[in-house]
């Protein structure tokens, strides 16, 4: 047969290396599920089927109670409320912290976007240096000062140490989508009278929504996923889910429940789970958002 | 009578480095001034320091009778279209015409009839409600002309506003410009590095090079009477032919002489007493005349290289005394390269530059 006169779209040929391609992908998918599954599959047995001791089988039956005693009757020490305060208190804490330090630094950002005073890269520097040095140094001061403004051991505290912790990042993020903002847009709206916080609210927000977006779930997971902030600065009434879950797993009276502590960790982790999937397609377009301009 | 917009030895500066040194305009009240310049001489830094966008080190500025020199953008009376058009993307046609009378917090009434208004006025009733993201090109210059317009001001700044569009594009909307400008009648203070755009719009063009205005002048002037080299060779295209020689008046009337050449300056208008010394004559490409020879003018002879056929006119290239120079031709040609020709020089429309460069 002669050579296929090219007409229409380009055939796709399957070639050994895109099979190959596919095949790796699958492989690493598989690998980084399987944790998942494992906890899934465990969460729904019963104790009896655990002890057969194979981690990979299918439940024989769907037993739904180790979800029910994880979420309202799991044990930490010797109260034995579940985890459902902790999940609460985790968004009591997350939600206001995620708000704020988004804002914020969305302030912050156009601020030094838009002007740049002498030394202004070198304060963006010391900013960014802050957010880099590790919490665990500054744990102690913070501990004090908090002490001091009486915030220590309250939701407002572990709140604002958020925000403060949040904030380097947030704010170079924003800083850096800002800038690619073209300069005559500002000048524009300066011309139209716009003064600073006009602009801000009602040109630099409304273009940087995919930014917000991402910004909200990186904060979201980061500050969901806290464990050591809030143990420290939270105080008993207030903590997190993530360290009531680790006081339900550590608490062993007994046998340990595996499928108690698997359905607990599957409900801490739910959370930025499900805003991950939901917002995939959003979270890619903020990652892109530095190229876009109208 | 009162200028609409005067610059009073503005200086203006970006740390140790000097943009501008220096500058006074004034600028009548309905003219439309165009500063031309290459790329990099300033023009862009004048008309924000105009708009107020520019912080300025030393001069005034005034408009409209006021000192305007430390008042913010808005309260210049002046409206700006940029470059890039810089609309605000998020928002509609209709809210980018209307931000600007939004914030100044005129009652809906108004605000609605001048935005329908301006709509009118620039053909763009039917887009009022698109993003700019869905609008081509030249809808959105529009845009961003309607969103100085609505501000019905006495002054209109242009920053380039035409240069980021197609060739066919740009010479409809320089003619709704000039239009425009016909019938509001406003001041319009327009920067370009197109030439054809300077020349068809302008009352007055305002050359600049390196921060300083070179020539301020009609287009008609800065076209036939460049004040210098600079000007002469910055306007017209094919640009403006040069020959270096020098001028002679050993035998009374002064005649410039170029390796062989003869051309005798009587005709020529000098600005002051003719001196004796080196000099450049320049002359256009259309003022050399076909057949020299038969109207008795000096003439050049020499062979072509290159024809440049442009449909309404021709470009004849031929080399003489070591350069390339040029002749305009009506119509069509017949002449082909390697044809032997012999222009003509017209000296009453020549111009003749001293050692410093400036007219003689
Ligand atoms: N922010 C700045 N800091 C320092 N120098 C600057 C700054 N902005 C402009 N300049 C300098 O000022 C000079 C004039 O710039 P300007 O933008 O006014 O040029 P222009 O005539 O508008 O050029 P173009 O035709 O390319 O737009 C240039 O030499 C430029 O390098
Ligand atoms: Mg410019």
């Amino acid at each position: 047969m002669a050579r296929t006169h090219p007409n229409g779209p380009r055939p796709t040929h399957m070639t050994a290396g895109r099979i190959g391609l596919y095949a790796f992908l699958v492989i690493a998918a598989l690998f980084f599920l399987l944790p998942l599954y494992a906890m899934i599959v465990t969460s729904l047995k019963t104790m009896d089927e655990i002890r057969l001791g194979r981690i990979f089988a299918l439940p024989e039956t769907l037993d739904i109670s180790a979800w029910i005693t994880a979420w309202s009757g799991a044990c930490m020490g010797t109260v034995c409320v579940g985890i459902r305060t902790g999940f609460w208190n985790s968004f009591a804490i997350t939600v206001p912290s995620v708000a704020l330090s988004v804002f914020i630094g969305a302030v912050n950002g156009y601020a030094l976007s838009l002007w740049r005073p002498r030394g202004a890269s070198v304060l963006f520097g010391l900013l960014m240096a802050g957010g880099l040095i590790p919490y665990q140094i500054f744990l102690y001061p913070m501990v004090r000062a908090m002490a001091n403004i009486d915030l220590y051991n309250s939701l407002a505290g572990i709140i604002l140490v958020h925000v403060i912790f949040g904030l380097p990042l947030v704010t170079l993020l924003f800083r850096n989508y800002f800038v690619s903002v073209p300069e005559e847009l500002c000048k524009a709206a300066r011309v139209d009278g716009a003064g600073f916080w006009r602009i801000f609210f009602e040109i630099m927000l409304p273009m940087a929504v995919p930014m917000i977006v991402v910004v909200s779930m990186l904060q979201f997971t980061g500050i969901w996923n806290d464990f050591l902030l809030g143990l420290v600065f939270a105080g008993r009434d207030n903590l997190p889910m993530t360290v009531q879950l680790n006081n339900i797993v550590n608490t062993t009276m007994g046998e340990r429940t595996y499928n108690v502590n698997m359905a607990a960790t599957i409900l801490t982790a739910i959370v930025p789970l499900a805003i991950y999937f939901l917002s995939g397609r959003w979270f890619v377009r903020g990652i892109a958002a530095g190229a876009v301009k109208g | 009578m009162q200028s609409a917009v005067s610059i009073k030895d503005l200086k203006i500066a970006y740390g140790d480095h000097t943009v501008i040194e220096k500058m006074s305009i004034d600028i009548a009240p309905r003219e439309f001034l165009v500063l031309l310049g290459p790329s990099g001489c300033g023009k862009s830094t004048l008309l924000n320091a105009i708009a107020g966008l520019q912080d300025i080190t030393g001069g005034e500025i005034w408009i409209s009778g006021k000192n305007v020199t430390w008042d913010e953008p808005k309260d210049r009376g002046i409206g700006m279209v940029f470059q890039s058009y810089a609309l605000y993307p998020r928002m509609s046609v209709r809210k980018n015409l209307s931000f600007g009378l939004r914030v100044a917090g005129l009652p809906k009434a108004e605000i609605e009839a001048r935005v329908a208004r301006t709509a009118a006025l620039l053909h763009l009733d039917k887009l009022l409600d698109r993003r700019p993201a869905e609008l081509s090109g030249g809808q959105r210059q529009r845009v961003a002309i309607g969103r100085a317009l609505v501000r019905e001001v006495d002054v209109f700044l242009f920053d380039e506003p035409l240069s980021n569009l197609d060739a066919k594009l740009r010479n409809e909307l320089r003619v709704e410009i000039k239009k425009l400008h016909q019938s509001l009648g406003n001041t319009m203070i327009y920067v370009t590095h197109d030439q054809i755009e300077a020349l068809t719009l302008a009352d007055r063009i305002a050359i600049m090079r390196d921060g300083v205005i070179q020539q301020l002048a009609s287009p008609a002037e800065i076209y036939h009477r460049p004040a210098n080299l600079f000007v002469a060779g910055f306007i017209g295209a094919p640009a403006m032919n040069f020959i270096e020689g020098r001028i002679d008046r050993s035998n009374g009337s002064p005649v410039f002489l170029c390796n062989g050449l003869a051309v005798d300056l009587s005709g020529y208008s000098f600005q002051a007493a003719a001196a004796e010394g080196p000099a450049t004559l320049g002359f256009r490409p259309e003022h050399l005349v076909l057949d020299g020879a038969a109207g008795g003018l000096p003439s050049i002879s020499s062979r072509v290289s290159v024809v440049e056929p442009m449909g309404s006119d021709a470009v004849l290239w031929f080399d003489w005394a070591g350069q390339s120079l040029s002749l305009r031709l009506m119509g069509d040609v017949t002449l082909q390269s390697g044809d032997a020709l012999a222009p003509g020089l017209d000296i009453t429309k020549a111009s003749l530059f001293g050692a410093d460069g400036s007219r003689l």
